[in-house]
C-alpha cells in the first residue's frame, strides 16, 4: 500500500486561553493530494505552521520516516522535505526567476569572494520550468509574471529543495479559471510524479477535481475524513460547517426596477482600442465574470473614477455623469469596493470609526470641525447593522479578521447612498460564514434598489449569486446570460471569447 | 495626550531637573525666557515640517528658504524703502508660494519629496547669495521696520513674543490636525494613499496643502530670524535649520514612513532639543560635543520608542489572539439565527424612484 510519509499524532496547540489545535492526528502519503479544508479559524494554518517548524505543538508528535519529533525547526521541516506555496506569494518581484527559487541557497563562485554563480542557477532552474510547462525563462523578471506564474515560481522552489511535500494555502484564491485549471494539472503531475501535496482551500469543486481524500477541521479539532469515493460538496460542507448551505441564490423581491446605470462605449486605458457596454438595472445584481487581466476591474476602476475612462459615457437613470475623480463618482452615489481590501480599502491603522467615515467625513463636521458624538454615532449604527464582531468602534482595522475588515468598509458606503455599487472579489480571503452575510447584504441593498455589479472569479459565487451575469473576455463584454442560461460551461466559453450554446453573443 | 508625548513630557522635566540641580542657573528667569525665545524661533516652521512629515514627504528647504525670503525681506525694507507690512506680505507670500510649487512637484508631477525638496534647498541658498553677490545684508542704523521688530522680536510681560506666537499657531495647527476634515484627511493620506483616494478624497491637494502650509510657517519663521540677527548673510543664514525641524519632529513621535505624529508632540520634541543645547552650555560641555549630544539623545529616544512599541504590539498580539479564536462556536451560532429583518437593512438607498 502507499507510503507513509510523514504523520501527526495528537497535535495539540494552545495558546493562553484558547485550544488553536485540539488532538489533531494527520497522515499524507507518498504521492497523494490530501485536501484540508474548513472555515476560517478552523486552525488549518496553525496545523501546517506546526508541520513547517514555524510554531511548536504544546503536545503531540510528529513522525517523519518513523522518527519522532516533539517539535521540528524550520530547517528540520525544509530537510525532510516540507515546503510551502504561500496565499500571499514571498517573491522578490526585483529579481528574476532564477534568483528567487535558490534565494538563501545562492551558488557560489570565486572562492573567498563569494561571487554570485548565475550560469549554474539558471542551468538548475530551466529543466524544472520546464517540466511545469512554464512558458517563461529563467531569467525573466518576476515583476513581468502574473499571479499564476509567480505560483509556478513558488513550485519551482519547492521542487528546487527535493520537497517531498508541498503545501498549498489557497493557491488560487487569485487565480482566472483557466489559470485554476493549470494550477490542478501542474498538481495532478506533481502527484505521479510521487509528490504529495496538501490542498488547502476555500473553493470546494477544486477540492473535488483534485483531492484522493480530504480532511476537515472545525475548531481546531478533526471533525472527518472523506475518501475520493465518498467525495461531494454537500458532505464537506456539512462537516465543515455542521450544516448544509442553503442553495446561494436568494431571489430579489421585486423586479428590476427602470433605470440603473448604463456603461455606454467605455474605453478603459487598459484596452485603449476597445469599448464597453454594459447595463445594471435597480435593484438587481450583475455578475461580471471573466479571466483575470480581461478588463473587469478596469471596467470599474474607470467607473470609478480611478483611471478615469479614455472615451464613452456613463449614464445613470439616463443622464449622463462626469466622473473624473473618484469624488464625482462618490457624490453620483456610485461606489467601490475594491479588490485589495487592506491596499485600497482600509486606513489599517486608524480605527474602525475613521474608516467608516473616511468618505462621509464633512457630513459629520461643522465648519471642518468634526463632530465626535456624531461620528461615533453613525460608526456604532454601521457595527450594530453590519453585525461586525469586534469590542470598541476605536480598535484599529487591522485587528480585524478578513471578513470583519471587508464588512468595515462596505459600512463606509453603506453610511451613505449608493445607487450603483461595485464589489470587486467582495468575498476574496474571507471566510464561508461571513461570505453569506455578504451576499445576505448585497441582496438587501438590491432589494433597496441599488444596481449592484459584482467582479468575481469564484463561479460558485457568479452563478450562486448573480441575478444576470456579464462575461469579459479581452476588455469587452462577450456576452450576458440569464439566469436560466448560467452554467459553469457557458461562463467559461464567454470568458475565453467563444460562443455559448444557448446565447447568441454581443456584438464585438 | 498619549503614553508616547506623556514620556517625552517625562523626559524633559527629568533633564531639565537633573541639569538644573546641577547648576541653578539653567533654571534662571533670564535663562528660561531666552530659551522660550529659541524655542519660539524654532518651533513655528517645526510644525510646518511635521505637517509634511505626516504625509509621509520630508521638507529639507526651510533652512534655503529663510536665508531667500531673508535677503529679499530686508532688501525691500532698507534699498527699496517698501513700508514694512507689505515686506512682510510679500514674504509670507513668497514662503507660500515656494511651498506651492514644491507641494505642485511632488502632488502632480509625482516627484519624490526628498529630491524636490533637496533640489529647493540647493536653489533657494545659490539664488540668495547671487542675489547679493555673497554680502551680508542687515538693517542700516535707520528703524526701517522698528515696529515690525518690536513685534517680532519684544515681549510681553516678559514672556518672548516668538514664544506666545508658537503658542498661538501651535492651538490653531492643533486644531486643524487634531480636530479638522482636513487634519483626519492628513493622517488617512499620510497612512494609505490609495486608501484614502478611494474614499474620494482629493489626495493631491491634501498633501500639497501641507507643503504649502510649510512655505507660509517659513515665511513667519524668516521674518522672525530676521529680527532676531539683524541680518542675513546668505551663505550661512538658516543652515541645517531644517534638520533641527526634522529632528524635533521625529522626536515629537513623527513617523518619516508617514501618518503618524502630534502637535504636542512636535512642540515637546522643538523645547527637548532646545533644552539640550542649553544644557551643553550650562554644565559647561565642550561646545563642539553640541551636535554629537543631539544626536544621541534622538537616537536614544527613538530606539526606546521602537522597543515599547514592539512590546506594546507583541501583548496585543497574544491578546488578539485570545480574543478571537473562542469566538468561532459565537460566530456560527450567529449564523444559525434567522435572517436578520428589515430593521437591519440600510434605511437610506439612492432609489428615488
Amino acid at each position: 500500500m502507499a507510503e507513509i510519509l510523514f504523520e501527526l499524532a495528537g497535535i495539540s496547540k494552545s495558546y493562553p486561553g484558547v485550544m488553536a489545535l485540539d488532538d489533531v492526528s494527520l497522515r499524507v502519503d507518498r504521492g497523494e493530494v490530501l485536501g484540508l479544508i474548513g472555515e476560517n479559524g478552523a486552525g488549518k494554518s496553525t496545523l501546517m505552521r506546526v508541520l513547517g517548524g514555524v510554531i511548536a505543538p504544546s503536545e503531540g508528535v510528529i513522525r517523519i520516516g518513523g522518527v519522532d519529533h516533539a517539535r521540528m525547526t524550520v530547517n528540520e521541516a525544509t530537510q525532510a522535505g516540507i515546503a510551502f506555496v504561500h496565499q500571499e506569494l514571498n517573491l522578490f518581484e526585483n529579481l528574476d526567476v532564477a534568483a528567487n527559487v535558490f534565494i538563501g541557497r545562492e551558488k557560489l563562485v570565486g572562492g573567498p569572494l563569494k561571487l554570485v554563480d548565475d550560469a549554474q542557477i539558471r542551468a538548475r532552474v530551466a529543466p524544472l520550468l520546464e517540466r511545469l510547462g512554464a512558458d517563461f525563462t529563467p531569467d525573466t523578471l518576476v515583476d513581468n509574471l502574473s499571479i499564476a506564474e509567480r505560483q509556478l515560481v513558488e513550485i519551482t522552489k519547492a521542487l528546487s529543495i527535493d520537497a517531498r511535500v508541498i503545501i498549498m494555502d489557497e493557491p488560487t484564491s487569485s487565480l482566472t479559471i483557466s489559470e485554476t485549471e493549470r494550477l490542478l494539472e501542474v498538481i495532478a503531475d506533481l502527484r505521479a510524479h510521487g509528490i504529495s501535496v496538501i490542498y488547502i482551500s476555500h473553493r470546494l469543486s477544486e477540492i473535488m477535481t483534485c483531492a484522493d481524500r480530504v480532511v476537515v477541521l472545525r475548531d481546531g479539532r478533526t471533525v472527518g475524513e472523506l475518501a475520493r469515493d465518498r467525495l461531494s460538496h454537500a458532505a464537506m460542507i456539512r462537516l465543515m460547517i455542521g450544516r448544509d448551505l442553503k442553495a446561494l441564490h436568494t431571489p430579489p423581491k421585486r423586479p428590476p426596477q427602470p433605470g440603473g446605470c448604463d456603461i455606454v462605449g467605455l474605453v478603459t486605458s487598459a484596452f485603449p482600442d476597445r469599448q464597453i457596454d454594459l447595463s445594471v438595472r435597480h435593484g438587481e445584481i450583475l455578475g461580471l465574470a471573466g479571466l483575470v487581466g480581461a478588463g473587469r476591474t478596469s471596467l470599474a476602476r474607470a467607473a470609478f473614477g480611478i483611471d478615469p475612462p479614455l472615451g464613452g459615457e456613463i449614464r445613470l437613470d439616463n443622464a449622463p455623469v462626469d466622473v473624473a475623480s473618484p469624488r464625482d463618482a462618490i457624490r453620483q452615489g456610485i461606489y467601490l469596493m475594491p479588490e485589495d481590501r487592506k491596499k485600497s480599502g482600509l486606513v489599517l491603522e486608524l480605527p474602525i470609526r475613521e474608516n467608516v467615515t473616511l468618505a462621509s467625513l464633512k457630513d459629520y463636521a461643522r465648519m471642518w470641525l468634526i463632530s465626535g458624538p456624531a461620528e461615533r454615532k453613525v460608526a456604532k449604527e454601521q457595527v450594530k447593522r453590519l453585525s461586525i464582531k469586534v469590542p470598541s468602534i476605536d480598535m484599529e482595522a487591522i485587528t480585524l479578521s478578513g471578513g470583519n475588515q471587508q464588512k468595515v468598509v462596505l459600512g463606509k458606503w453603506l453610511s451613505m447612498q449608493p445607487r450603483v455599487m461595485f464589489f470587486d472579489e467582495p468575498t476574496r480571503g474571507v471566510d464561508v460564514g461571513a461570505k453569506s452575510e455578504i451576499y445576505a447584504l448585497m441582496r438587501e441593498l438590491a432589494d433597496h434598489g441599488v444596481a449592484i455589479v459584482m467582479i468575481s472569479s469564484d463561479m460558485e459565487e457568479v452563478i450562486g449569486v448573480s441575478d444576470r451575469i456579464a462575461v469579459m473576455h479581452e476588455g469587452r463584454v462577450s456576452g450576458v446570460l440569464e439566469r436560466e442560461q448560467f452554467s459553469e460551461y457557458n461562463v467559461l466559453q464567454l470568458a475565453i471569447g467563444q460562443a455559448p450554446e444557448t446565447v447568441e453573443a454581443a456584438a464585438p | 495626550m498619549n503614553k508616547k508625548e506623556l514620556g517625552l513630557g517625562l523626559l524633559l522635566l527629568l533633564i531639565s531637573a537633573v541639569t538644573g540641580a546641577i547648576n541653578p542657573a539653567f533654571l534662571s528667569l533670564v535663562n528660561l525666557l531666552n530659551m522660550a525665545n529659541l524655542i519660539g524661533l524654532f518651533g513655528v516652521f517645526a510644525l510646518g515640517e511635521g505637517l509634511v512629515i505626516i504625509t509621509g514627504g520630508i521638507d529639507l528647504s526651510l533652512g534655503s528658504m529663510f536665508a531667500l525670503l531673508g535677503v529679499v525681506f530686508i532688501d525691500l525694507l532698507t534699498t527699496y524703502q517698501v513700508p514694512w507690512p507689505l515686506a512682510l506680505l510679500a514674504v509670507l507670500l513668497g514662503g507660500l508660494a515656494l511651498g506651492a510649487i514644491q507641494g505642485f512637484l511632488v502632488t502632480r508631477l509625482k516627484m519624490q519629496p526628498f529630491i524636490v525638496t533637496l533640489c529647493g534647498l540647493l536653489i533657494y541658498r545659490g539664488a540668495a547669495r547671487y542675489y547679493t553677490t555673497d554680502s551680508t545684508r542687515g538693517f542700516g542704523y535707520g528703524d526701517e521696520a522698528a515696529t515690525l521688530s518690536s513685534i517680532a522680536s519684544g515681549n510681553v510681560a516678559g514672556i518672548p513674543n516668538t514664544f506666545i506666537l508658537l503658542i498661538v499657531l501651535a492651538i490653531v495647527l492643533g486644531v486643524l490636525l487634531h480636530r479638522s476634515v482636513y487634519g483626519r484627511w492628513l493622517y488617512a493620506v499620510g497612512k494609505n494613499e490609495e486608501a484614502a483616494r478611494f474614499s474620494g478624497i482629493n489626495t493631491d491637494i491634501v498633501i500639497a496643502t501641507a507643503y504649502i502650509i510649510s512655505g507660509g510657517l517659513a515665511g513667519v519663521s524668516t521674518v522672525l530670524f530676521v529680527f532676531y540677527t539683524n541680518s542675513v548673510s546668505p551663505s550661512s543664514f538658516g543652515n541645517f535649520y531644517e534638520l533641527y525641524a526634522i529632528a524635533a519632529a521625529v522626536l515629537g513621535g513623527c513617523s518619516l514612513r508617514g501618518g503618524e505624529g502630534s502637535i504636542l508632540g512636535i512642540l515637546l520634541g522643538t523645547a527637548l532639543l532646545q533644552v539640550l543645547q542649553n544644557l551643553v552650555n550650562i554644565l559647561g560641555i565642550p561646545n563642539s560635543l553640541n551636535f554629537a549630544v543631539m544626536g544621541t539623545v534622538i537616537l536614544i529616544g527613538v530606539l526606546a520608542d521602537h522597543q515599547l512599541q514592539a512590546r506594546r504590539r507583541r501583548k496585543m498580539a497574544l491578546a488578539g489572539l485570545a480574543r478571537t479564536t473562542p469566538q468561532v462556536p459565537f460566530v456560527q451560532r450567529q449564523q444559525k439565527a434567522p435572517p436578520r429583518g428589515v430593521d437591519a437593512l440600510p434605511a437610506r438607498t439612492g432609489d428615488k424612484a
